[in-house]
């Protein structure tokens, strides 16, 4: 089975998402080669698939990288860009790098998640959006940089990012 | 491990006194045989040594005493001649009080943590205390993993959360129920104190909110339980 | 493209790729470094596409999506060669009369062009502008020349031509001396001589043996490698394959941190092309060399920057640095085996020195440190960006004649060097030469190239209680002084912020840094009170005042400070009540307005919306 099959019957959910969660795995590593120097990059991309890591995803890995399952927990738990806990369907991350400091980010940052009422790692209780930040995103000359599901938004202000998640939400 | 043998090859200066060690014996090992005991939590022999605590830091010299730099003497081997070490200095006193000072700020009810302070002469501690019952040495780690294969324990999270943990913060399916965290544990966090009265267990195991996440009796069950008196 | 099987079929394919370049009447060059395309750089370049390809011009004139150019600040750049005109700021809907006027009319568009500051002169050409006059862009110029996802462009720039003599003309040995000859040194930070780096690495006991790429850049401010490795990768490959060869290495590693994919994707896509053509593998060009690359990613993790934290990951553990003070991974590494790790721009460096010789390379900067370095000029500065100079200019001329000196006039106070690890230089300062030593010596340190301005609304007490946060949070955790130590400093900082410090707080302070700073098991924990200690040098004062006096000089700490309109300015215009998201503004229409210092939190909202300035800080 290809990976590209896998990831449609995920979409479609044609069969049980744990189930297919599994075959991912397999296909991901066999796609590293089992390699230990890519356990990073299998888990990001059993991530960006599955969504997040929960523990039995992260048990096969073990298993197939031959490798135990304290190291892979431990590797998992140290970090932040895997998650074992589902995430929002939109990721909101801020820059907290020194330049982007200098000019304000920290303010915004706070802002934002006052209006979201969650912290920075958390998730709005209706699933929409995760607050992240991130020290350092090398963007520094455009700072402050707020991230939006993967795109770069620089010279951010507390207003503008409002109207952002706002467009977001709808 | 080493052992002095009659064909020991490297001489190392301790605190003026003069020692022969094997090639790849650490300066804590070396220091044993002059009847130097360094400090240190997070050491037991038979475990490879860890290097965390930083209290059994030592200064040590690689150019005939005209530098000193600091090492842990636990995880440092002597590979070479001349190398010269001095365990009990200002400058590594001051180092051992402030670490004692911080360990005992960060675990105050962990025994270890009390004795060391006191050893170190710290008799007030300038931060908030937290009272953390895991001092993270990571001997319950590596007995687990170097002694008795049973990979039910390990370090996760990462910097001021970092924890022991079994996998998954659950009960580990490979435990052995082997008992070897417990004992080497140098905190003593298992809560069961024995019997307070006859007839009647301490209660702590019972009450799995008294319980620190990474005890180990919460892998194994307490052994209150498991050997009812 | 063929694969090729020798230094002269290399030669060849070089000049078809230069022959077939000619044909070009003018190539224009569009920007596709990050800020650029964050700023619709992307969209740019398509509009070209689509303006030459109506014109029926695209056989004429070449379109190049380079690199970063370092100009960050007027992005998105565009640049028409063979002239050498710069557009700054250029827009989607410029580009089609960039392709009438300027190329088929030969007429420049004043609009785009550089204005300078204070003249309000407009300038034509790159080469004239102050911002690039100032530099010697000897390693990070190619990135303005080339797509880096065309090995082509780098072969016809003379790509891969240092391999070459390195396999046809030099031993090992020789490659080595040449390093040294050089004076190079890690770029990464340390500034450890490379060639006595490989060189011992060379020696180490073992027939496998590794080099590394360290592009784990994580100081907050620094950019450098990440614009090398998106925007030149070939030229990290080509110093990697020579460094295999002089230490006699057939595997190696690049190390991509988690948050620059388009790095490991360019790094990527380069390993292949160079795969394609037989510039990494087996008998490469015809030698018996062999030699390939694998990229790994990381995880978000600034601790594994450091070499020994970087190979556990490499091994597929958790990125915590290995305490073994006795043994070098020169000799002992990855999985045991000796491992010589270097970073981006000293892998960078590597092919120029060995085609214009250690002799010329020495003839820049200083006796002890040779060479030019990249920074990234950001903060209060008009020109931020990345910036290349010759070791021994000063931290004036980068930051006045390369930066054009602070934006908004306000006074100059301190740049930061080296990141969370380095310290901050005050003004009093500003003529030091960067230089490692010099930098030292001052208390601060180079580090990987990061310079952050500040000004005088910085407030140096936050500055070091902003690194120690991101310390405390990078921090992997394992050793006491370092998890525990940086966490009570931290703590003590922020007391200190908040109007809490006692007498006792800078000396409790100042013995915390220093058990930290001797105790620590790696040098993430050892130069973590760094920020501390250089502001306390220099800026005692400010400490002092938060302490003492519980005031913030610089006027930012919340706790320490009021905001207060200033009646004789105030129009009454209510914009600042409006936007305040706590209501602590009052006052009636066309008077004077006050804030309530008890509902004030002092977000600075209402600041940004007086158009009179009549909100001040105390």
């Amino acid at each position: 089975m290809e990976l590209n099959t896998v990831d449609l019957a995920i979409e479609r959910r044609e069969e049980e998402p744990q189930v297919m969660e599994l075959d991912v795995v397999d296909l991901v590593v066999k796609r590293h080669k089992q390699k230990p120097w890519a356990l990073i990059s299998i888990l990001q991309d059993i991530q960006d698939r599955v969504g997040y890591l929960p523990s039995d995803v992260l048990k096969r890995v073990a298993g197939e990288m031959d490798m135990s399952i304290p190291q892979i927990y431990s590797v998992a738990t140290f970090f932040k860009s895997l998650n074992l806990k589902p995430q929002g369907r939109h990721t909101v991350t801020f820059c907290l790098g020194t330049a982007c400091h200098v000019r304000g980010a920290g303010k915004i940052m706070t802002e934002v998640g006052n209006l979201l009422e969650i912290e920075p790692g958390e998730t709005t209780e209706d699933g929409e959006f995760t607050l992240r930040a991130v020290n350092c995103l090398g963007a520094c000359a455009i700072g402050p940089v707020m991230v939006l599901d993967g795109k770069y938004y620089g010279k951010m202000s507390a207003a503008r990012a409002k109207v952002l998640l706002a467009e977001c939400r709808s | 491990m080493s052992v002095v043998v009659a064909q020991a090859s490297l001489p190392v200066t301790i605190d003026g006194a003069q020692v022969s060690v094997d090639k790849g014996t650490t300066i804590m090992e070396a220091a044993k045989l002059c009847g130097i005991n360094i400090p240190g939590v997070c050491y037991l022999e038979g475990l490879s040594p860890y290097g965390a605590c930083r209290i059994c830091s030592v200064e040590v010299s690689t150019d005939g005493g005209e530098t000193f730099r600091v090492v842990a003497s636990c995880t440092y081997e002597i590979h070479r001649e001349s190398v010269i070490v001095r365990t009990d200095t200002p400058r590594i006193r001051r180092i051992r009080k402030m670490l004692a000072e911080l360990l005992v700020a960060s675990a105050p009810n962990v025994k270890i943590a009390q004795d060391i302070a006191a050893r170190m002469g710290v008799n007030r501690v300038r931060f908030e205390m937290e009272d953390n019952r895991c001092i993270l040495c990571g001997l319950c780690v590596r007995i687990c993993e170097e002694q008795m294969g049973g990979k039910a324990l390990g370090f996760a999270g990462r910097g001021t959360d970092r924890v022991v943990s079994p996998p998954f913060a659950t009960k580990s399916e490979t435990c052995l129920a082997c008992g070897g965290c417990d004992s080497v544990c140098p905190g003593k966090i298992i809560p069961c104190q024995g019997i307070k009265v006859p007839g009647e267990l301490c209660g702590k195991c019972l009450r799995p909110e008294d319980m620190p996440f990474c005890c180990p009796m919460g892998t194994l069950g307490c052994f209150c339980e498991r050997n009812p008196l | 493209m063929a694969r090729l099987r020798s230094a002269p079929e290399l030669e060849r394919l070089r000049e078809d790729i230069v022959e077939r370049n000619s044909r070009f009447k003018a190539t224009i060059t569009v920007c596709g470094g990050t800020g650029c395309r964050a700023y619709g750089s992307e969209a740019l370049k398509q509009a070209f596409e689509h303006e030459l390809r109506k014109r029926g011009l695209d056989d004429e004139i070449r379109l190049v999506f380079s690199g970063c150019h370092g100009f960050c600040e007027r992005g998105p750049l565009v640049v028409i060669r063979p002239e050498g005109i710069l557009y700054c700021r250029v827009k989607e809907e410029d580009a089609t009369s960039i392709v009438s006027k300027t190329l088929v009319k030969g007429k420049v568009i004043d609009f785009l062009l550089y204005e300078d500051p204070v003249t309000g002169e407009k300038i034509t050409y790159e080469k004239d502008i102050p911002f690039y006059k100032a530099q010697r862009r000897i390693i990070f110029g190619q990135n303005g020349l080339i797509d880096p996802t065309a090995i082509e462009d780098y072969i016809a720039e003379g790509g891969y031509g240092s391999l070459c003599k390195v396999l046809t003309q030099m031993e090992p040995e020789e490659v080595i001396h040449e390093i040294k000859s050089s004076g190079l040194r890690g770029r990464g930070g340390a500034g450890f001589p490379t060639g006595v780096k490989w060189n011992s690495c060379r020696r180490a006991k073992g027939d496998i043996k590794y080099v590394v790429c360290n592009c784990d850049e994580g100081d907050p401010g620094a950019y450098m490698d990440r614009s090398l490795m998106e925007g030149n990768p070939h030229l990290v490959l080509e110093g990697m394959l020579i460094g295999a060869y002089a230490i006699g290495a057939q595997e190696g590693y690049i190390y991509v941190r988690h948050e620059y994919p388009r790095a490991w994707e360019n790094a990527s896509i380069a390993i292949n092309q160079a795969r394609d053509l037989g510039l990494l593998g087996e008998d490469i060009l015809g030698s018996s060399f062999s030699f390939d690359i694998e990229i790994a990613r990381g995880g978000g993790a600034f601790v594994c920057g450091e070499s020994t934290a970087l190979m556990a990951s490499l091994e597929g553990r958790a990125g915590e640095p290995r305490d073994k003070q006795h043994l070098h991974t020169t000799e002992s590494g990855l999985w045991g085996r000796p491992t010589n790790l270097n970073n981006v721009e000293t892998w960078a460096n590597v092919p120029i020195i060995i085609n214009k010789g250690a002799a010329w390379y020495s003839e820049i900067g200083t006796p002890l440190s040779k060479g030019t370095k990249i920074f990234s000029l950001v903060g209060k500065v008009k020109n931020t960006g990345l910036v290349e100079v010759p070791m021994g200019v000063s931290l004036r001329e980068i930051i006045y004649d390369i930066g054009g000196g602070a934006p908004d006039g306000k006074d100059f106070k301190a740049v930061q060097t080296g990141g969370p690890s380095g310290g901050c230089i005050p003004m009093e300062l500003l003529d030091l030469p960067v230089d490692y030593d010099e930098l030292t010596r001052a208390g601060s340190m180079m580090g990987s190239g990061g310079m952050i301005v500040m000004d005088e609304s910085t407030c140096m007490v936050d500055v070091a209680r902003y690194f120690l946060k991101f310390l405390m949070e990078e921090s992997c955790g394992k050793c006491l002084p370092c998890r525990e130590g940086v966490k009570r400093i931290y703590e003590v900082l922020t007391d200190i912020v908040e109007g809490r410090a006692d007498g006792g707080s800078i000396e409790l302070l100042e013995e915390l840094a220093w058990v930290v700073k001797e105790a620590s098991l790696c040098g993430l924990g050892k130069s973590a009170p760094n920020p501390v200690l250089s502001t306390l040098k220099y800026f005692r004062s400010e400490y002092e005042a938060h302490v003492e006096e519980k005031k913030c000089p610089a006027g930012v700490c919340t706790a320490l400070i009021t905001y207060f309109i200033d009646p004789e300015i105030c129009t009454g215009c209510g914009a600042c009540a409006k936007n305040c998201p706590h209501e602590a503004i009052e006052g009636q229409k066309r008077e004077p307005h006050r804030i309530d210092p008890d509902i004030c939190t002092r977000c600075g909202s209402c600041m940004e919306v007086c158009k009179f300035e009549a909100i001040g800080v105390e």
